[in-house]
């Protein structure tokens, strides 16, 4: 049975734990909250922003941070939407 | 290297590229994003800011009233287990968004373990943020398979014949973990209480504090 | 409800394109229904252009730690719940 990379039950065994402490940067809440008015608007709801994040290619999705995950699936779903036009956002970094 | 093996070095920290200002590529990117979505109207910078504040408003010291009153209050608690959500608002506290909230007790005979495979499924109403590490691959993987080397590596091991019952958030419910209330606690009040418990008890992967945290 | 409390059941062992709730470790294992979560919409429609109704029953449903893991190393009371939704659900 094909395995998406997100579906991590059994994946890992012994893999040791990193269990340092981690305070969310402001970025990072910045993109929580973007992801959560967007869901307020209507505009992209949690399933969605899920499935954007298992749309991630397999080893990007294992090394990105949780927060670079988000990012990624808010900007999928707003192209695929057609609110964001490919290349906007770059053109603005 | 020497007898050292790789593993994928998989974390919940940003591992991009660090710019000018020593943060990760994704917070210039999120940041501009917001602009220009703000810019089109798709959302406000009133709505984002009010995300923000109520996600840094969170913390485990709800979740810890609620044990602590089911602690003291047997009734209280039987309301808790029926309905986590009804229990909460009982104490003006925010449960949150989700659809469902399920309070599970712990006992001499079980221990329940939150996680979530599949993403980060979590009470962050009640609890706060996850950790980083309950948001790990790692984890998100042993949590189901292999709990109790899990619980080891935190420190935890059950008495015999305890089962360990491991809750996979899967879906719109999502789980906190009443904790046994330790021995000799019985001369505290309410607030006390609450103090020995710690977010990692309601996520099941540690016991509550014995004792009050000494002030530094 | 298609199911009730104390109902052994067993997870499909289909597989699915697309978003999906139900994780792969749990396809093709039997539980016994623990409890009726109620109906909620259907993520597996709602993660694309759609609503996600009809709202879809879930259930809460607790499988023996040895028959999920052939490797499970704890005693044989340790236990596994999971929610899934009802249209996963076969009875056993």
């Amino acid at each position: 049975m094909e395995h998406a990379v997100h579906d991590r039950g059994g994946m890992s065994p012994g893999e040791p734990i990193d269990r340092t402490e981690h305070e969310l940067e402001d970025w990072e809440l910045l993109t929580d909250a973007l992801a959560g008015a967007l869901a307020r608007a209507g505009v992209m709801n949690v399933d969605q922003l899920r499935r954007g994040i298992e749309s991630m290619p397999s080893d990007e999705y294992e090394r990105a941070g949780y927060y670079e995950r988000w990012l990624f699936s808010i900007e999928t779903n707003l192209t695929e939407k057609g609110i964001l036009v490919p290349g906007e956002l770059d053109g603005r970094l | 290297m020497g007898s050292d093996h790789e593993h994928p070095h998989v974390h919940d920290h940003p591992h991009e590229p660090i710019g000018h200002d020593g943060e990760p590529a994704a917070a210039a990117r999120v940041r501009a994003l917001e602009e220009l979505l703000v810019e089109k109207g798709v959302v406000t910078r009133e709505s984002v800011r009010q995300g923000v504040d109520w996600l840094v408003s969170r913390s485990p010291a709800d979740g810890a009233r609620l044990v602590a009153r089911a602690w003291v209050d047997p009734r209280f608690k039987e309301r808790l287990l029926a309905d986590a959500r009804a229990a909460a608002d009982e104490l003006g506290l925010d449960a949150g968004p989700s659809p469902k909230v399920v309070a599970v007790e712990n006992t001499d005979e079980l221990h329940n373990m939150v996680v979530c495979t599949l993403c980060s499924c979590y009470p962050r109403a009640l609890l706060g943020p996850p950790p980083a590490w309950y948001k790990s691959l790692p984890y998100r993987s042993r949590a189901v398979s292999e709990p109790r080397a899990v619980l080891a590596e935190f420190g935890v091991e059950l008495d015999p014949g305890v089962e360990l019952r491991v809750l996979d958030s899967t879906a719109d419910v999502r789980y906190l973990v009443v904790p046994q209330r330790p021995k000799g606690t019985d001369g505290l009040d309410e607030k006390a209480l609450a103090a020995l418990v710690t977010r990692d008890s309601m996520i099941g992967v540690a016991q509550p504090r014995a004792t009050e945290p000494q002030l530094a | 409800m298609r199911f009730g409390p104390g109902q052994r059941v067993r997870v499909a062992s289909r597989s699915h394109a697309g978003h999906c709730r139900t994780p792969v470790y749990l396809r093709g294992k039997t539980g016994t229904v623990a409890c009726v979560h109620g109906s909620f919409t259907n993520p597996e429609t709602r993660a694309y252009d759609s609503d996600g109704l009809p709202e879809q029953p879930l259930y809460g449903v607790v499988f023996v730690q040895h028959d999920v893991w052939p490797a499970y190393a704890g005693p044989s009371e340790d236990s596994l719940v999971v929610d899934v939704f009802e249209h996963w659900l076969e009875e056993a």
